[in-house]
């Protein structure tokens, strides 16, 4: 049985106008790099580094577009300093953050910045929702799209490891 | 003619290039008409732009968040694959997220170019050596990140060329142009990021 979420999250970008989506591969994200890459109508970006996604984003706006950040809760720390620019210049910025080091880790080195994802993001000014539940998604996303393109603001969804489940580690 | 670093903060700083940073920013961005849309990137950077092509509502300019104004430049060109998207930026901005330019080879819009203002210093901090100034050729690692069309400009009569190929390239293109260090007079700048940037959109879409 595959999870039918992913789609729902891809369906709802898509109707909300996003065309451009950034990416850092991660397996929670999988499913939305597959079909952004094959939807000929969006310019699937694969990036370097999660900061080449926050100026990606502020550049589709100033261009009159939209776009999202696919990215690990370890990406965020990468991307501290360039978040002074969607609030210096009040740019939308929507981000879809796949945790790690959050419930049920099985490996201790994603805990710290997993543990931190939400309190850095909130410092740095972006609102959080924390999205754990599969039949929350769409209210959840819906509610972040807005948010961040209608009140211009930056916003991150957090898909918890409740939602997208915990890789798994064995100890020997 | 007097020495525009006498008593300066680039006094006795010296770099490989000998280009005059603003005649030759100015020339490029002059050659490639009026219908560019442009990103400076933060310090000396915007100030060649705004030198170049005045206070013009067709650039949006940096101030901080060092290091994403070609990854903004992305984004833009591929929001408006109609203009051709610029960006300036220095060798200092350029090392910093210096992955950015494999990020745009695989892109590889057909509309942007990026331009490197490279004196070898960061002059913003006290013109301190760079990379650049020490080995480091970002021209080759643009060439290595795929960038298909790469140009080093050394000499001003070099510059002709280079804006051609920034105008007809179809696909990313690539300019580093190899200044001399030095001070010149700081421009007028916005700190307002939000209203530079309505201003921008306003110009260009219509509306903020």
């Amino acid at each position: 049985m595959s999870d039918t979420w992913p789609e729902e999250i891809y369906g709802l970008l898509r109707e909300n106008g996003i065309e451009q989506i950034g990416y850092v591969p991660d397996a929670g994200h999988d499913h939305l790099i597959k079909r952004a890459i094959a939807d000929p109508d969006v310019h699937a970006v694969a990036l370097t580094t999660e900061e080449e996604g926050v100026g990606l984003l502020a550049g589709a706006h100033l261009g009159g577009s939209r776009g999202v950040l696919l990215m690990q809760s370890s990406g965020v720390g990468n991307c501290i300093n360039l978040l002074s620019l969607p609030r210096a210049g009040r740019f939308p910025f929507l981000t879809l953050v796949t945790m790690r080091g959050d419930f049920g880790e099985g490996n201790p080195w994603q805990m710290p910045m997993g543990q931190s994802t939400q309190p850095v993001l909130e410092a740095c000014d972006v609102t959080c929702f924390c999205l754990d539940d599969p039949g929350e998604v769409s209210r959840t996303i819906s509610a972040a799209i807005t948010t961040a393109f209608v009140s211009e603001l930056p916003v991150a969804v957090l898909l918890g490891q409740r939602l997208i489940g915990a890789k798994v580690f064995e100890k020997r | 003619m007097a020495d525009p670093n006498e008593g300066g903060r680039a006094a006795g700083k010296t770099a490989t290039g000998t280009l005059d940073r603003r005649v030759a920013v100015k020339q490029l961005l002059d050659s490639m008409g009026d219908d560019v849309l442009i990103v400076a990137g933060l310090a000396g950077a915007k100030g060649d732009v705004t030198a170049a092509v005045g206070d013009d509502p067709r650039v949006f300019g940096f101030g901080g968040a060092m290091g994403a104004a070609a990854s903004m430049g992305l984004g833009l060109a591929l929001a408006q694959p109609d203009k051709r998207v610029l960006v300036v930026t220095g060798d200092g901005e350029l090392l910093m997220n210096v992955g950015t330019l494999a990020t745009i080879a695989i892109a590889n819009p057909p509309n942007l170019g990026i331009i490197c203002v490279d004196n070898e210093h960061y002059g913003e901090t006290g013109f301190q050596r760079s990379h650049t100034g020490l080995g480091t050729d970002l021209a080759v690692m643009a060439q290595g990140g795929g960038i298909g069309a790469v140009r080093t400009v050394r000499e001003i009569d070099e510059l002709d060329e280079a804006g051609e190929m920034l105008r007809n390239t179809n696909g990313a293109a690539f300019v580093l142009l190899k200044v001399a260090v030095n001070d010149p007079p700081k421009m007028p700048t916005v700190w307002d990021a939000s209203w530079h940037k309505s201003r921008f959109r306003q110009a260009l879409l219509g509306h903020p």
